[in-house]
């Protein structure tokens, strides 16, 4: 019977082993196509590796240790009182404090480097695009460029995003799995993302937080292009038949699931602005938390620390 | 007088849904018409509805446990066989607002109506002999908090026949879980049964910390405990401190629900990040509650198979502290991606890596129990070394999303979902079923079936690594949780395999059933005539199995920290005492049945603002509640005669054991 057992811990092994090896191509993580993404993947395979440096051991250590200490190896030492070791249970409390202090260091570092509101250091001038997450669609506004899409980001190749998010009612989480990291997107609030895109291509983009009925089909595709190509839709989509003005969002918020991809050549000014602040407008003064998130420069009140 | 009540409630439409209530309903009718049948009302109301035994208490729970745990496996495979169908935006078979459902319920219940029954269970049954006590402090309360565990498992059953059940994830966020997005009763019966279930859990913490402090046996200093009871110390100190701050949150959502307050809505200044941050505040800590007594489990059964002391007890208990203190700093990080500021996320993210150091040591002492052992492979070791290897990836994954960095794209993804599984059935599922193999025979008096419980494990093993190894592989393809269709093709041919392990895990669980129908039939064949079946180290396995009613003929005195074991070496064990007492034990009650019944009552009247009969239901809890404190028969002696015969009967069946 337990012949068995190395061979499943082997497997096991090997599985995570070979995780990141195995076909990165097919792993969409592990073959990222932005600075922020290839980031994300190497920090993933350092801790991960440093996390292997204790686990595999153990567990090579767990099926070998039940092996040999069987009841029917009677060759093997048995010690019926041992129980303690200062030696050992030194080792066994520094080895997982090193691990865990060098992990510390790395996180320490890693999440003020990666954190999503930092913007991306570039010689290129970023474009800014404001996403709405509505039941169940994506709208995304260009406010530098006056236009606006649902369920289709196309952005320029090597040149930061700067995404400011919220939400109309339900709370969405926005994540391009390829581009890098995600964030939430919640109603009367504010938050910041920063990714870029370092390849032309089109990626996939979802809502990874549940958010009702229509949520499963809340996908989108990212284009990234060249600039002159991102330059070429953006003209494009100035002749775009349809204009997103407070009529049409008022009947673009109803909920729906599946809506088509759309561009609209035009914004009322001030919309991504007036959808944060549309629970002011009740006349009640909303609580002091809620404003410091709304200050232009990002969550204030999350800031200080 | 119905409030939102009508025949339209009853989900008539759903094929699926009224299939599973006619079986039920026939199968509920056959087990009472069998009861009655065999005239075992009687029996049931005496020896097990009113029983304050907490052996017997236990036996419920852990039954409980099992009946839900069909429930929740049931929701499982259905949701495994949704996803392995619906790609390329197939539809499946499953509608979305059915599937929603079942996701959450399937998280409700395996949390809170498997995995906390079966804790609770093994807690009852163990914690008072391995301290040599003759039941727990607070009787009535535990049977009060079993019962009201059990309204809760029957008010999410309610639901899937009568109204719906919630639709938004097993945590409820807010804004969704309010009325204007939820308008239907399903997050109100969520609700309703988290808060009644909710009260009998931390009924039980507070009488398992007062019985752990005070009715230790004579001498039997902190430092003596077995690890079990330590890991069980600490879960319901954790009980106490978490489970008021989820009722209060609940209690919030619900006076939003209700009576249109504006604690987490959107609009007057409601704030869902509050909701948020107070549900983790709860909810990380309740991983370790649902964690720590499997530890403890793995403790005691890796020492006794191995024949050995617990290696670095000491450490064992330092670490189980500390875990206890560090798992109310970490809540954050289940939502590093909500927009905290960089020193924030970095403070939560190295605590959590922090409480790796602890579980790291005690994963490192388990393994030196086994070094120079002589390890007999019974289930329960098997279940062990198994959750040693499975839980090590689990450990790994958990401090790589506690990384905020690599959280930030792995967050609600399916690696955390394949993350929690990996602990939750390699940590608690194998903990609480290596503890059911290990100390069935202390309460039924017989061994089970060893053959039924290998299948189960490797059944379990191999089902689990099938079933979740393809979501980690999918949480960096960037497939997120929750979905009820995809369109991405590459995905379905990880989740068919995925479903096959769920199948293989089904296997498992219908192993489990056929080892208690085998053990009870070769019930005669499998007696445990010594009481001490694994040549154990502590106190339990100094007493008769199954136990007597009073545990112990006399309150032993504490001499080590493996009692049992040094009585054994030094020849004292079993001795025939040579004049015996009276034993003062407390009475049977129905009281926690009966204001567990007008919870119920109370519960259901909620969800469906039924006031007239919810005020019936409060005035029967609280006159039950009024009459119980008024009864002064709560206890009895039994006399020093009646001890001495079961215990001439004990020693007898010892000298037929030791003398074939």
């Amino acid at each position: 019977m337990f012949s068995k057992l190395p061979s499943a811990a082997r497997r096991v092994a090997l599985s995570f082993l070979l995780l990141p090896l195995a076909g990165c191509n097919q792993l969409e993580l592990m073959n990222p196509k932005g600075s922020i993404g290839t980031q994300e993947k190497d920090l993933i395979l350092i801790a991960l590796g440093l996390m292997l440096l204790v686990v595999i051991p153990v567990m090579v250590l767990t099926v070998a240790f039940a092996l040999r200490y069987r009841e029917s190896n009677t060759r093997a030492t048995y010690a019926p009182k041992w129980a303690h070791s200062t030696g050992i249970e030194a080792v066994v409390w520094s080895i997982p404090c090193v691990i865990v202090a060098t992990l510390a260091v790395l996180v320490w570092k890693t999440t003020h480097s990666l954190d999503p509101y930092r913007p991306l250091e570039s010689d290129v001038a970023p474009v800014n695009v404001e996403v709405v997450a509505l039941n169940w669609k994506w709208l995304f506004i260009y406010p530098d460029y006056g236009v606006a899409t649902v369920n289709r980001l196309p952005i320029p190749v090597g040149t930061p995003i700067n995404f400011r998010l919220t939400s109309e009612s339900i709370m969405n989480s926005f994540f391009i799995p390829q581009l890098g990291s995600q964030i939430y997107a919640m109603a009367g609030m504010e938050t910041q993302l920063h990714l870029i895109a370092d390849q032309a291509g089109t990626y996939a983009g979802r809502s990874s937080a549940f958010s009702g009925p229509g949520f499963s089909d809340m996908h989108f595709d990212t284009v990234a292009m060249p600039r002159d190509q991102f330059d070429a839709w953006l003209r494009q989509a100035k002749s775009a038949p349809s204009v997103l003005d407070q009529a049409t969002y008022r009947s673009l918020k109803e909920p729906s699931i599946k809506s088509p991809a759309t561009t609209y050549a035009s914004v009322t000014l001030g919309l991504f602005a007036s959808i944060v602040d549309q629970f002011e407008a009740g006349g009640m003064p909303a609580m002091a938390l809620n404003n410091q998130i709304r200050t232009p420069q990002g969550p204030v009140s999350r800031r200080n620390n | 007088m119905l409030g939102k009540l009508s025949l339209d409630a009853i989900p008539l439409h759903e094929p699926i849904i009224m299939g599973t209530g006619v079986v039920v309903v026939i199968g509920g009718f056959a087990v009472l018409a069998l009861i009655t049948y065999f005239r075992q009302w009687g029996y049931l109301w005496s020896e097990w509805i009113t029983s304050v035994d907490h052996k017997k208490i236990g036996v419920m729970y852990f039954g409980l446990g099992l009946v839900m745990l069909l429930r929740g496996f049931a929701d499982a495979i259905m949701m495994r066989t949704q996803q392995a169908m619906a790609a390329n935006d197939a539809a499946g078979y499953l509608p979305p607002h059915h599937y929603d459902q079942i996701f959450t319920a399937h998280g409700v219940i395996m949390i809170f109506f498997v995995a906390t029954p079966f804790l609770l269970g093994l807690m009852n049954v163990v914690v008072p002999l391995q301290i040599g006590a003759r039941d727990v402090a607070y009787p009535f309360l535990n049977s009060l908090g079993f019962w009201l565990s059990a309204v809760g498992a029957a008010l999410v059953m309610v639901s899937m026949w009568v109204g719906d059940f919630a639709a938004v994830g097993w945590v409820a966020y807010p804004p969704l879980s309010e009325l204007g997005y939820s308008p239907t009763v399903g997050v109100d019966y969520y609700i309703w049964s988290l808060q009644v279930s909710g009260i009998g859990t931390t009924l039980a913490g507070i009488n398992f910390i007062v019985t752990v402090l005070r009715m230790r046996a004579p001498s039997m200093n902190v430092m003596k405990m077995p690890v079990f009871v330590w890991t069980s110390l600490i879960t319901n100190i954790l009980i106490v401190g978490i489970f008021p701050v989820l009722t209060a949150t609940l209690a919030m959502l619900t006076v939003d629900r209700y009576f249109d307050m504006h604690f987490f809505t959107n609009e007057l200044g409601g704030n869902a990040m509050m909701y948020i941050n107070l549900i983790w505040i709860w909810g990380h800590p309740e991983v370790y509650v649902l964690v720590l007594p499997a530890f403890g489990v793995f403790s005691e059964v890796i020492a006794t198979f191995s024949g050995k002391p617990l290696f670095g007890y000491n450490s064992m208990v330092y670490a189980t502290c500390s875990i206890g203190v560090l798992s109310f700093l970490v809540w954050l990080h289940h939502f590093f991606t909500m927009g905290s500021g960089a020193n924030v996320n970095a403070f939560f993210g190295i605590m959590t890596t922090i409480i790796s150091i602890p579980t790291g040591v005690k994963l490192f002492n388990w393994l030196f129990t086994m070094y120079r052992g002589r390890i007999r492979f019974h289930s329960a070791t098997l279940w062990t070394i198994g959750f040693m290897v499975t839980f090590a990836v689990g450990g790994m994954s958990g401090v790589l999303l506690a990384v905020p960095g690599a959280d930030f794209v792995l967050h609600n993804s399916l690696f955390l979902v394949a993350h929690f599984h990996n602990v939750i059935i390699g940590g608690t599922v194998y903990g609480m079923l290596a503890g059911m193999n290990f100390w069935f025979p202390k309460v039924f008096g017989f061994k089970l079936n060893e053959f039924w419980g290998k299948v189960s494990f490797w059944c379990w093993l191999v089902g689990y690594w099938l079933a979740f190894t393809p979501l980690y592989i999918l949480g960096f393809k960037g497939m997120t949780r929750r979905m009820n269709h995809y369109d991405m093709p590459d995905w379905q041919p990880y989740l068919l395999i995925a479903l096959v392990g769920a199948v293989i895990i089904g296997a498992g669980i219908l192993a489990i059933l056929i080892q208690l129908r085998v053990s009870i039939r070769d019930r005669e064949k499998n007696r445990d005539l010594t009481g001490d079946p694994w040549n154990a180290r502590s106190l339990e396995w100094s007493t008769a199995s199954p136990a007597p009613f009073y545990n112990f003929a006399h309150i032993p005195h504490i001499t080590s920290l493996e009692q049992h074991w040094e009585d054994k070496e030094f020849g004292r064990a079993w001795r025939p005492a040579s004049r015996y007492e009276d034993i003062h034990m407390p009475k049977n009650t129905s009281a926690g049945f009966v204001i567990a019944v007008f919870s119920f009552i109370l519960c259901f009247a909620l969800v469906w603002h039924m006031w007239a009969i919810a005020a019936i239901g409060l005035l029967g809890m609280v006159g039950t509640f009024i009459a119980r404190t008024y009864d002064r028969n709560t206890d009895y002696y039994v006399p020093a005669a009646e001890v001495a015969r079961i215990e001439r009967e004990r020693h007898a069946l010892l000298a037929k054991a030791s003398y074939p």
